[in-house]
């Protein structure tokens, strides 16, 4: 009897050893994809990096593949303008929503609206950008400024608003649930009104939490393509502000890094290919600071929690 | 027990994975002989690359003629006009696909190549239905869109802002339209609205009011409205009578004459049944 347990307690340990290997395969595979992606992609820039330079590479406004100039600021600012427009425009209402869920929605309308919000993080991004391009852009082109065809940053970033309200509203819901009930119930029997303790306590408390879940909706921006084809207009150029209202530079059209990428890879070979493959390596490095920002919060916020 | 059952799974797995990664990388090792056969049957491969504008067609002609010869594997791979030329002229693929006139300087690098034009395309000038204006010279298309002309008045229609609609740089539809319209000096404005495929030109066209734009022939549809050049309408007769002056060929290129399978590829896309296949795909049959 004593021989069988012993025997069993063996096998345990030893099926134990074993999917532990199992799962530390899996995670180096992971590892070693996302590096082989980078090295590869970096590896396919060189030729871009050396031939064209690093600097007019990023600062170069013109882009014509067809007389060798490759230039990225243009749709540098182009990313960078729409997701600051997304974040202008979807950061109220996707806060709001955390607020309201995590606060004061009774349970029932929360069984109803976080599945909701969750729904819409499964849209296909296609679909986004057929709506923004047969809905936003005919309502955008209403606005009457010379030059304004509907298809630019404006649309652009009122779809981007939408696409990333679900990723910041879960993450900041998340953040302000793990607030510990002692100090809203501190608040209170100090007097303090709801309203006050959402103000002092609650979201002060969650602020890291609130501000990574910020950052990761930048990321979700940056790298949206498709529906940002759709509705950008896709011209190389600066985006400049039509009328003396610097606000007009949002029905100014554009070309996001990604769209650049996806528009022309189908045709580019040699120095054109290498130009390309250096966007999806400027790209990289930005989402790159933008997610390790995100994690820096988090960490700072999960200490001081 | 079941700990040991999931182990299995996740083995099995794992296992699964990595003979799927091995797979295609010996396939690909197998293929690649050409030989010509020595019976009346032909036999062989045929690798056709360049022109994404010929590249459907020509895939609709390489499967009716795979279908006459089962011996013959014929690959058809894009990658631009200028792709095509430079792989038939250095001989890295049997034929070379082109939907422009070859230039003076390809033939100066590869003296041998030849040139066998299979279809025609026309290439209209569309605007959407709100635009009043129905003809324009070709100086003015130039104009409207390298953006010297803003307006809809400057070409006779009202004070409206022309909204300009073209394709992506390296696209063979900008590069013959580039060519036969803007010629050497003129460039397509940088502000134009790019849209990436002739589908989503036609419906941006659509969509947007006092907007102007080209494309193929063959993706004309009632949403938009076409605009003659100079009187000439952009019809299939005006185009094959040589009228309408935005015609580009579409090219075929072998390096020095043809070999047996390529002649009896081109022969095929000569014959009724292949222009007919043309003709059916939106293009002017070169009869």
């Amino acid at each position: 009897m004593t021989g069988t347990v012993s025997a069993r307690g063996r096998m345990k340990r030893l099926t134990d050893s074993a999917m532990g290997l199992v799962l530390l395969g899996s995670a180096l595979v992971s590892v070693t994809i996302v590096l082989l992606i980078g090295l590869f992609t970096l590896k396919e820039a060189l030729p871009a990096f050396r031939d064209i330079g690093l600097v007019r590479l990023l600062t170069g406004t013109e882009w014509r593949p067809g007389q060798d100039l490759y230039g990225l600021f243009a749709m540098i600012a182009g990313s960078v303008l729409v997701t600051l427009g997304a974040i202008v425009l979807g950061l109220p209402l996707a806060l709001g929503c955390a607020v309201f869920l995590a606060e004061v929605a009774p349970a029932w309308v929360r069984a109803v609206v976080k599945p909701s919000i969750e729904l819409l993080a499964g849209i296909p991004s296609v679909v986004f950008g057929l709506f923004g391009m047969v809905v936003l852009v005919p309502m955008v082109r209403g606005i009457d400024v010379p030059g304004n065809a509907g298809f630019g940053l404006l649309s652009a970033s009122m779809v981007l608003a939408v696409m990333i309200l679900p990723t910041i509203a879960s993450v900041a819901e998340v953040a302000l649930r793990s607030v510990p009930e002692e100090y809203r119930q501190g608040s209170l029997a100090l007097g303090a009104t709801r309203w006050e303790t959402l103000r002092r306590v609650t979201v002060p408390a969650a602020r890291s939490g609130m501000l990574a879940a910020v950052v990761l909706g930048l990321g979700r921006a940056l790298g949206e393509t498709i529906a940002m084809i759709m509705v950008i207009g896709n011209a190389v150029m600066m985006p400049e502000a039509a009328t003396s209202n610097p606000l007009t530079i949002f029905l100014s059209r554009a070309r996001t890094l990604t769209g650049n990428i996806a528009v022309e890879i189908n045709y580019a070979t040699g120095l054109h290919a290498a130009a390309l493959f250096a966007t999806g390596v400027v790209l990289f490095v930005l989402i790159m600071i933008v997610n390790a920002s995100a994690r820096a919060l988090l960490a700072s916020g999960m200490r001081r929690g | 027990m079941s700990t040991r059952i999931s182990m299995l799974l996740f083995g099995g797995i794992l296992l699964a994975i990595a003979a799927g990664c091995g797979g295609p990388g010996e396939g690909s090792g197998a293929a690649g002989s050409t030989s010509s056969g020595t019976t009346e049957n032909l036999s062989g491969e045929l690798t056709l690359v360049g022109s994404t504008t010929i590249q459907p067609v020509a895939e609709v002609l390489a499967e009716a003629y795979e279908s006459l010869h089962p011996d013959v594997m014929i690959n058809v791979q894009g990658g631009g006009s200028s792709v095509g030329v430079t792989s038939a002229g250095q001989g890295t693929a049997d034929i070379g696909m082109a939907s422009r006139d070859i230039k003076a300087s390809e033939f100066e690098e590869f003296p041998d190549i030849v040139v066998h034009t299979i279809a025609r395309d026309g290439i209209a000038i569309i605007a959407s239905p709100d635009v009043t204006v129905s003809d324009l010279s070709l100086d003015q298309i130039r104009g409207i869109f390298s953006g010297t002309i803003v307006s809809w008045r400057q070409v006779g229609g009202p004070d409206i802002p022309i909204v300009v609609i073209s394709r992506e740089e390296g696209s063979g539809t900008r590069g013959a339209f580039e060519e036969m319209v803007m010629g050497e000096d003129a460039v397509i404005s940088a502000a134009a609205i790019l849209q990436p495929s002739n589908g989503a030109v036609l419906t941006t066209v659509a969509g947007t009011p006092s907007s102007i734009a080209y494309l193929s022939f063959g993706y004309i549809n009632d949403s938009v409205k076409t605009i003659s050049i100079g009187g000439v309408a952009p019809t299939p007769e005006n185009a094959a009578s040589g009228t309408y002056p935005v015609v580009r060929p579409l090219n075929l290129v072998t390096k020095g004459e043809p070999d047996e399978l390529a002649r009896s590829f081109i022969d095929f896309i000569y014959s009724a049944d292949g222009q007919a296949i043309v003709v059916q795909e939106g293009y002017l049959s070169v009869n």
